[in-house]
């Protein structure tokens, strides 16, 4: 009886604590939104969105080249880290041999691994100045952060990207190969796109990670409030401007900079749901039928 | 046939292409961490790691900041590992597969996607400024908790399910109760995932710091009370940088970060590798 | 007639394994030879030396000679490329690409360069007819080739390996994740294809080599005990172990 009775206070235990994932997201959720809505009302969800002055001082608050620069960075960045992670996602996957494979997956792992701050010390002292030298300008521009950011959502989008690859059964590329094809052939027209879900998936997450980094870009950007002319000038994006005025931030600047935070946390949703989306079908898709 | 290249030349050329990528991903990562090392490792000495700072860290050394990454990052675990753990057993041996289940699956996936500085700004809110814990060691390793949960209960789930389910069947089948099945089977088994998950937690917790930028305050002593404010390594490297206080002083705090995390990574493999191996033996 | 496929003293090593022992087999042209014996005996290892499809597997090793029109297939200046283009293949477990019926039967053409639409249109339709599937799919081509029966997408096999216009055909057990219907469909097919196409077939079913084959090759353990004339090899055995296995005394 009494054995039944700790079993039962147990479960209980263990459901609470399975159960806080959601209430520490609707924790965070509503003190965000709670901080952040006051702003939003004053200022108008419009005005806040497209408005193009950000000015504390003059009480302009207006987000959009700041949502301009996460734009560009982040575009810019998965322009450069799609073609390369792809290729070595495929490497990984069909091409490395196993002791290649052995010194490329702790690699990547030890990219994800290195800290933030490291990224953006790294571009402070190698990728500013190469820039500066190379292209003139300051060297602090929204070039210099997506080339940090193209190696910080490498990892992101190589592992998810070579699970993809390798889910897809080894039937397929038998039937390929046996008629024929090459083993590039093969690749290119029945492995990637039997994974082209799950490569989506890979690329939105990390696409989720280069809007949400702070730390890298903060240190790369020069952080001007402007919409850059073009990739070699400094700009801001919507994390940096949080971490740089939480400090002395009163009043309505406090809760626009919350404001700020809504709009990431309603992008990193959408880009979530989107990811399980575009996964979910991959699984209606392949295999359906097979046999 | 009138094509510009034949196949058996792109796919030598897309072989040269597949490899070229992959030698350069590692490049990367052998220049970043080399540089980081070859301009870090010589500021390195008993003084710089056990001294304190002097003239915000213009020179002297960077103890107090070690401890308090360490401190940190232990409040951190004490708050996440149970959290991370018992989660991630009642979704692998209570829960079903139901509503709920997905909505704590999706809800941990969200609060590992987050962005840091949204923990940040939530950290400040809430345990800053509403649970009036001040700028400190407690507010600042509750938010990174939150942030490390996410990876211990993902790795800790799955190594709770990777336990044969012929375990437990033989030890309910001697009568024991699920609980005690849970605890004297399955756990032991799963116990070198779950250490592996409250590692990657740490090392999610020792590298963050835009959430602590605003929670922990920036204190130059040791912190001893956990309402005493701290600087983790990584605010020191990057008040460092920003500020110009010391680029040899960056440098060395730099490597000493990156050498805590190429040790974390290390160790997590060595201790995934022998666990593996150990299944195979069996 | 001159043999297609010449095979002498093969041997083949997955790693430290001995998989084939010392094979020695013609393949007659345009003709249908059956592979029979028990299961792990060898016998997809020996057809997928016979395409090359074992180059994949990184233990692979092998010596001795295969030859295809009297030439070496293993010799460093054959391309396999144009080798599997030569000798097509068909699975055991039916594998269409994830696409539509058209394009897994316009795969192969595409991939060789062909990409004159008509001309693949008509080539498509052409292997399809061949491969007895036209009449079922006629009015589908654009649907995945996922959604048909598992029959139907082993004759969407066999018509993609026909459009490429192979000499030799392998088919390992073919028939086995069919139903009694689709299996008889498939080797009405065969003796269809069998004039213009020298076929190889893998079966564990005794009636089926009958019924399909002229030749008959009997595997055990990695070595062929025995090869002729299917009707021979059934009727009067000269093997003790062939006798067993053909009256079901064995494995
Ligand atoms: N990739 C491989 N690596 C190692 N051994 C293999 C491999 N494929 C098959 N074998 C072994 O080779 C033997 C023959 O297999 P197989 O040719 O598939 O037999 P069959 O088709 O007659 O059933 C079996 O013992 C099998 O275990
Ligand atoms: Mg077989």
């Amino acid at each position: 009886m009494t054995e039944k009775k700790e079993d039962k206070f147990i479960q209980w235990v263990l459901f609470a604590t399975g159960i806080s994932s959601i209430l520490i997201i609707i924790l965070i959720i509503a003190f965000i939104f709670s901080e952040g809505l006051p702003a939003i009302f004053s200022i108008g969800l419009f005005n806040f969105i497209f408005g193009m002055i950000w000015n504390p001082d003059i009480g302009l608050y207006g987000v959009f080249p700041m949502i301009i620069g996460t734009l560009l960075t982040t575009f810019l960045a998965l322009l450069m880290a799609i073609p390369l992670s792809l290729c070595c996602s495929i490497f990984l996957a069909e091409i490395a041999p196993p002791n290649m494979r052995k010194l490329l997956k702790p690699t990547i792992q030890g990219l994800a691994g290195i800290p933030s701050v490291i990224y953006g010390f790294f571009g402070l002292v190698i990728i500013v100045p190469f820039i500066r030298i190379h292209f003139g300008g300051s060297g602090f521009s929204v070039i210099s952060a997506s080339l940090i950011l193209t190696i910080m959502i490498l990892p992101t989008i190589i592992s998810i990207s070579e699970d993809a690859l390798r889910s897809i059964p080894f039937e397929y590329s038998e039937a390929s190969l046996a008629l024929g094809a090459t083993q590039w052939q093969t690749i290119k027209n029945v492995i990637v796109p039997a994974a082209v879900p799950g490569i989506i998936t890979a690329i939105i997450l990390g696409m989720g990670r280069a809007i949400g980094e702070t730390m890298a870009v903060i240190m790369v950007t020069g952080n001007v409030v402007q919409i850059p002319g073009s990739i070699f000038e400094p700009v801001r994006t919507l994390t940096s401007n949080i971490a740089l005025e939480m400090g002395y931030a009163t009043g309505l600047h406090y809760s626009a900079l919350f404001s700020t935070g809504i709009i990431l946390l309603t992008v990193i949703v959408i880009l979530l749901l989107l990811a399980n989306y575009v996964n979910y079908k991959t699984k209606v898709s392949i295999g359906g039928g097979y046999l | 046939m009138n094509r510009i290249i034949s196949p058996k030349n792109s796919q030598k050329i897309m072989k040269t292409i597949f490899w070229g990528s992959g030698i350069l991903t590692i490049l990367i990562l052998i220049f970043i961490i080399g540089y980081i090392l070859v301009n870090g490792l010589p500021v390195i000495n008993f003084n710089f790691i056990f001294g304190e700072p002097i003239d915000n860290g213009a020179s002297g050394g960077i103890f107090p900041f070690i401890v308090s990454t360490f401190y940190v990052t232990f409040v951190a675990l004490i708050v996440a590992t149970p959290l991370g753990v018992g989660g991630a057993i009642y979704l692998a041996e209570y829960a079903g597969e139901n509503k709920l289940v997905k909505a704590i699956r999706f809800g941990s996936e969200i609060l590992a996607s987050i962005p840091s500085i949204v923990f940040g700004l939530f950290g400040f809110a809430f345990f800053v400024v509403y649970l009036s814990f001040g700028f400190s060691v407690l507010s600042g390793g509750l938010t990174l908790a939150l942030m490390a949960m996410p990876t211990i209960l993902r790795t800790a789930e799955v190594s709770i399910e990777s336990v044969p389910k012929s375990y437990s069947e033989g030890s309910m089948a001697l009568g024991a109760s699920k609980w005690q099945t849970i605890y004297q089977v399955i756990l032991p088994a799963a116990i070198p995932g779950i250490i592996t998950g409250i590692i990657l937690g740490m090392a999610r917790a020792i590298e963050e710091t835009a959430a602590i930028l605003y929670t922990v305050g920036a204190a130059l002593q040791v912190p001893v009370s956990i309402f005493d404010p701290a600087r983790p390594l990584p605010l020191h490297l990057y008040t460092l940088a920003t500020e110009g206080i010391s680029m040899p002083n960056a440098y060395g705090t730099a490597a000493v970060l990156v050498v805590i995390i190429l040790i974390i990574t290390i160790v997590t493999n060595a201790l995934v590798d022998r666990y593996t191996k150990k299944m195979m033996g069996r | 007639m001159p043999y297609r496929i010449e095979v002498e003293n093969l041997n083949v090593y997955f790693g430290e394994s001995h998989i084939l022992k010392d094979i020695n087999i013609k393949i007659n042209t345009n003709m249908v030879t059956s592979l029979i014996g028990p299961s792990g005996c060898g016998k997809s290892t020996f057809i997928r030396t016979l395409n090359r499809m074992n180059d994949t597997i990184p233990t692979f090793k092998k010596d001795g000679t295969v030859l295809l029109d009297g030439k070496d297939i293993y010799d460093p200046n054959v391309d396999v490329v144009d080798l599997r283009k030569k000798v097509g293949m068909v699975f055991q477990k039916p594998n269409p690409f994830p696409k539509s019926i058209f394009d897994n039967v316009a795969y192969g053409l595409r991939i060789h360069g062909l990409n004159d639409n008509d001309v693949i249109a008509n080539k498509v339709e052409e292997s399809l007819k061949a491969a007895a599937l036209w009449d079922e799919v006629e009015d589908k081509l654009e649907m995945s080739a996922m959604g048909l029966s598992g029959g139907q997408q082993q004759r969407l096999c066999i018509a993609r390996t026909i459009a490429v216009e192979p000499e030799v055909i392998l088919m390992d057990e073919p028939c086995s994740a069919l139903d009694p219907i689709s299996t008889t469909k498939i080797e009405d097919l065969i003796h269809k294809l069998k004039h213009d196409y020298t076929i190889i077939i893998v079966t564990h079913n005794m009636q089926q080599a009958t019924r399909v084959s002229k030749y008959t090759a009997f595997f055990l353990h990695g070595e062929i005990v025995e090869s002729g004339l299917t009707d021979k090899l059934f009727m009067e055995p000269k093997d003790k172990r062939t006798e067993d296995y053909i009256t079901g005394r064995f494995g």
